[in-house]
């Protein structure tokens, strides 16, 4: 794991990245991109979040999706822990919610959503399990940050915000529903 | 969690919890799905080492195992260099030596997978060691009366039968006991062992008493193969006194389960009408096993090995 060299000066508070507000309008803008790319297929979207934070995520987008086009939108959760590659490097850890919606995925339009887009790992993971749950007609990526440093062929479709970090720098996006606040935080030195 | 699941014991409350959580996470992730399988144990291999007969358990774990992908070896003592005298050690060390990760082992003998322990590098798992435990049937049981009352901490569950032979009713005493449940146990005074006075258990003699406040009834099985000594005067007397029929079952509250580990004398200790109303989780069980199961050996081996 890449840890910060220098010393942290006096432990400087954070710097966020975006704020609340900021946050807020971070998400309509994605609800817009998603319905315009979606045309016709809106009816079949279908908002799957990646644990911890991917859900609740989904969740406030497809609400906003629900208020900007009207129409409904599913959303479910996918837990990616037991389809891992890093389980042996990490060790075990407690699972979380898996729920698709009573429509299930085959056939319709998955869209993943995630907090951080960084290694690319989890949503590798996270294809991995979408397989074994059905067979959607075409699956995207919906991220809030994209911080690169990518280590697999992997893209987002719809991008927050695109933040240049380096490898030993820490993102940590907090909601409310997980954290009491929505802001995004960047941190020298490793989680 | 430690290295092996040895007895009830092994687990505390926060470990346990996790099990039971885990197990209902895998459930909640499998269900109506058509690929029941998990990549998470890809490339370890689990061996079941049986010296005693089984059905349910090792194709319980046999299932839990390869629905997480892990290469799975059956060994029955039956047909193996065991009967040309080869020791648990050594028959242990070879299997280990061909590369396995983890030994699920039955035994008849009381302590058998301890000393076990001690000798491989890998998990073991106690799948029932003589009279003495098998865990991962108390854990199975502890989530099924979970999943059906929706709690564990404070449900009254009365445990019947066979105490003393039963490592089913051990298991259950700690683990249930870890989770807040209270324990009592119903049992001839032949069938109880010696040391039942230190358990965090109440005892009673009588069924009748005890079936009214009762919001689970855990049948042991009356196992013929370890009655050695006349411990009732007939099968028919026991079953009259210690047996749940449909009488009693009448007696019971609204919302109380029936529980079975099996297999089962049906007509002996539970009455066949009983084992198949709907109070019943005696089916519910057996699916419930391969969760728990599923379950341990991801907690197990899933991580650093």
């Amino acid at each position: 794991m890449a840890s910060s060299t220098e010393p942290a000066p006096g432990q400087a508070a954070p710097a966020a990245l975006l704020a609340p507000a900021d946050v807020a309008r971070v998400v309509d803008r994605m609800a817009h991109q998603l319905i315009e790319k979606a045309g016709d297929a809106l009816a079949d979207l279908v908002l799957v979040g990646i644990p911890t934070r991917g859900a609740p995520l989904a969740r406030r987008l497809a609400a906003r999706v629900e208020a900007f086009s009207g129409a409904r939108v599913d959303t479910g959760t996918v837990d990616i822990t037991l389809y891992r590659d890093d389980l042996r490097l990490r060790g075990v850890r407690a699972l979380e919610d898996t729920v698709l919606p009573p429509a299930g995925i085959d056939g319709r339009l998955v869209v993943l959503v995630d907090d951080v887009l960084f290694s690319g790992r989890s949503v590798r993971a996270a294809l991995d399990a979408l397989r074994d749950l059905g067979r959607p007609r075409a699956v995207q990526l919906a991220v809030l940050v994209d911080r690169g440093h990518r280590e697999l062929p992997i893209r987002a479709d719809y991008v927050g915000k695109n933040v240049p970090t380096s490898r030993a720098q820490t993102v940590r996006v907090h909601l409310t529903e997980t954290d009491g606040t929505d802001e995004v935080l960047v941190t020298e030195g490793a989680a | 969690m430690k290295r092996h699941l040895l007895e009830s014991a092994d687990l505390d409350r926060a470990d346990a919890t996790l099990v039971l959580d885990t197990a209902a996470q895998i459930d909640q992730a499998l269900a109506g799905r058509e690929v029941k399988k998990l990549p998470t144990l890809r490339g370890r291999t689990v061996v079941n080492l049986f010296y005693e007969d089984s059905t349910r358990t090792r194709i319980s774990f046999e299932l839990a195992a390869k629905r997480l992908s892990a290469d799975v070896i059956n060994f029955s003592a039956k047909g193996s260099s065991v009967s040309k005298g080869e020791s648990l050690k050594d028959t242990a060390l070879t299997l280990e030596a061909m590369g396995s990760d983890a030994i699920v082992v039955r035994h008849s003998a009381s302590g058998a997978p301890h000393r076990l322990a001690h000798w491989v590098q890998g998990s073991v798992v106690n799948a029932g060691d003589g009279t003495h435990e098998h865990p991962t049937q108390a854990l199975l049981d502890a989530y099924t009366i979970r999943r059906r009352l929706g709690r564990l901490d404070g449900v009254r569950v009365v445990v019947v039968g066979d105490v003393l032979h039963s490592r089913v009713a051990r298991s259950n005493v700690w683990l249930l006991t870890t989770l807040g449940a209270e324990v009592t146990l119903v049992a001839p005074p032949t069938l109880l062992p010696v040391g039942v006075g230190s358990w965090p258990v109440t005892v009673s003699y009588d069924l009748d008493a005890v079936l009214p406040k009762a919001d689970v009834v855990m049948m042991l099985r009356v196992q013929l193969e370890r009655m050695t000594a006349s411990f009732f005067p007939s099968a028919r007397e026991y079953s009259r006194r210690y047996g749940l029929d449909a009488v009693r079952m009448a007696a019971l509250g609204d919302d109380a389960i029936v529980m079975h580990p099996g297999p089962m004398n049906r007509g002996m200790e539970i009455a066949a009408d009983v084992a198949d109303s709907v109070r019943s989780t005696i089916v519910e069980q057996v699916g419930n096993g391969v969760s728990v199961r599923m379950a341990v050996l991801y907690l197990l081996l899933g991580g650093n090995a």
